[in-house]
């Protein structure tokens, strides 16, 4: 069974959202970078797949060399290889493009990916990898299990869940329900130093979209205090002057 | 040159998100000079589908079959892509739901058009390139994004438009569709859904609990306020975690971003992960035992108190506002 797990670095979940006057870079000085968390979810159900059926568990990564740390992570966790394609990532299409790229000269029998980052929140890249190596793409899945050749998944659709089965190859979106992430042990943090982390040239970046640049949300006035003893003036309230109900 | 916009309707109206994604492409489509063409997926009988017109749509393409009650996003695609085909389509644009987020990336990839999902605002075009505000940071911010290819696809975020009337009826056609067996290789074993529940993602006012319910025998009243607002239930990560309620529940970083008009959240203390997936939302109301949750700082409106107490009194008073 060969596992291409597709994870993206993001800032760690309580990092303050502010910008640098260029509007574009996150503000902070020490901004601490981790695996985007619903990748996390599919690394770690595809080492339960892997430890169960056996096989190989192959990390890709778009990004500088600074992101190497958070890869490194993703070997400690229990990945057996990593790639770094060296392409900042900007854009979903291109980095979709370079991740099919490389799947495409391995045979992998499954690519998973979180839903979303929690930064840029595209919910993209899954989906354009898909498309790109013909192949079935599900999304939204918080459950897999893999017998033999074929796959058997829960997925997310409108109001509701479906259970759903296709043959392998295939590329699946996953979200929380999937697996509880593991926290790396000593013996894997050590041996991510030596697992190999192989480094590839982008082939060929065409980006099809652009960001100029970020903008905050108005800020809230300060709350306004209602009585424990009054309910119903918050329910004249929402009523009267919120207007939302 | 048209805008089409992807809608979808089995055995029911046309939910929220379609009417606002179809108004979304009926303005966009004004700007440019153009009209919206609909693309129906499933089997609204042809008045509504012609009443899309209402909303904006000029012409409705009408795709069904039993045979597409089965949600592969390969033939979705096919659908949408011989639609924009069809209708000369430069722009496309999807409701930001469960289907888009399978079927856009395949199609931006397919027609090699740049995707721009979570939209939150009419797009501007500047010197011939199309721009548009869309959110990022889980909610905490906005982010203005530009597309370089002459076609995109843009998917638009629930309740961030608020669609309105016209009166006009759409032209209604068939789209006639071949398919292949590869087009259809996800096979659906069963299907469970919650009838009559309004999806979290659409919901105009959410109920939402957290630890401070204690445990998962407290829900009930959570979902008698829930029921005398027309409510959808959401909650915290922690009792997510716990199993005190399902993960679809969970509103957050990692689960799901949400902005319905209306926000009440019953003992959670406002971490910055919740924070991050209701920060959108128009109004927030914070329900709390603990003066110093954190929630107080970003809520609109709130009660120091017990919720044991409080919620039912709400409740009673929503009941008599109905």
């Amino acid at each position: 069974m060969k596992i291409l797990v597709c994870i993206a670095r993001t800032p760690d979940t309580t990092t303050k959202v502010a910008f640098k006057d260029d509007r574009k870079t996150l503000a902070g000085d020490n901004i601490q970078y981790i695996i985007n968390p619903l990748d996390e979810f599919a690394l770690t159900r595809a080492l339960e797949i892997k430890e169960a059926a056996g096989g190989q568990v192959t990390v890709i990564h778009a990004g500088p060399a600074d992101s190497e740390p958070v890869i490194r992570k993703a070997l400690a966790i229990g990945a057996d290889e990593a790639v770094r394609i060296d392409t900042p990532a900007d854009d979903s299409y291109d980095v979709a493009a370079q991740i099919a790229n490389y799947a495409r000269q391995e045979n992998f029998d499954m690519i998973l990916a979180g839903r979303e980052t929690i930064d840029f929140n595209g919910s993209q890249v899954g989906g354009m990898i898909a498309e790109m190596l013909s192949i079935p793409f599900i999304s939204g899945v918080s459950r897999l299990e893999v017998n033999g050749q074929e796959a058997m998944m829960d997925r997310e659709i409108e109001g509701g869940k479906e259970i759903v089965s296709v043959k392998l190859p295939f590329t699946a979106s996953v979200q929380e329900g999937i697996a509880v992430p593991r926290i790396p042990n000593m013996r894997g943090i050590m041996s991510a130093r030596t697992k190999p982390l192989k480094v590839v040239a982008p082939a060929g970046a065409e980006k099809l979209t652009g960001t100029e640049r970020f903008e905050l949300p108005p800020a809230r006035s300060a709350c306004r205090m209602v009585d424990a003893s009054r309910p119903e003036e918050l329910a004249e309230l929402l009523n009267k002057e919120a207007k939302v109900i | 040159m048209s805008v089409l916009v992807y809608v979808e309707a089995w055995d029911g109206p046309y939910p929220k998100s379609a009417l606002e994604a179809v108004y979304y492409a009926g303005k966009t489509a004004a700007l440019l000079n153009t009209e919206a063409v609909a693309v129906s997926v499933g089997n609204a009988p042809d008045d509504a589908a012609a009443s899309l017109g209402e909303y904006g749509a000029a012409k409705v393409l009408q795709a069904g079959g039993e045979r597409l009650r089965s949600f592969d996003s390969r033939a979705y695609t096919k659908i949408a892509a011989a639609a924009a085909e069809k209708s000369g389509a430069t722009l496309i644009i999807f409701p930001n739901n469960y289907t888009c987020k399978a079927v856009a990336p395949r199609l931006s990839a397919r027609l090699k058009a740049g995707l721009i999902t979570g939209v939150i605002s009419l797009p501007e075009m500047n010197g011939g390139k199309l721009s548009v505000k869309r959110t990022a940071y889980s909610g905490k911010a906005f982010a203005c994004c530009t597309v370089n290819t002459p076609q995109a696809v843009l998917a638009l975020q629930p309740n961030a438009i608020t669609p309105e009337k016209q009166d006009k009826k759409a032209v209604v056609e068939k789209l006639e569709m071949q398919f292949e067996e590869k087009d259809f290789s996800v096979t659906v074993k069963e299907t469970k859904k919650a009838s009559g529940k309004v999806p979290l993602t659409e919901a105009s006012v959410i109920v939402s609990g957290g630890r401070g319910m204690k445990g998962p025998e407290n829900w009930k009243m959570l979902e008698e306020m829930a029921s005398a607002l027309g409510a959808a239930l959401a909650c915290s990560k922690p009792v997510a975690d716990m199993g005190w309620r399902p993960h679809e529940e969970h509103v957050g970083q990692t689960g799901i971003t949400v902005r319905p008009n209306l926000y009440i959240a019953v003992g959670i203390s406002g971490a910055i992960q919740h924070l991050a997936g209701v920060n959108g939302s128009k109004c927030m109301v914070v329900i709390n035992k603990d003066p110093e949750a954190p929630f107080f700082k970003a809520a609109d409106y709130g009660i120091v108190g017990d919720a044991f107490e409080v919620v039912p009194k709400l409740t009673e008073a929503f009941r008599k506002m109905r």
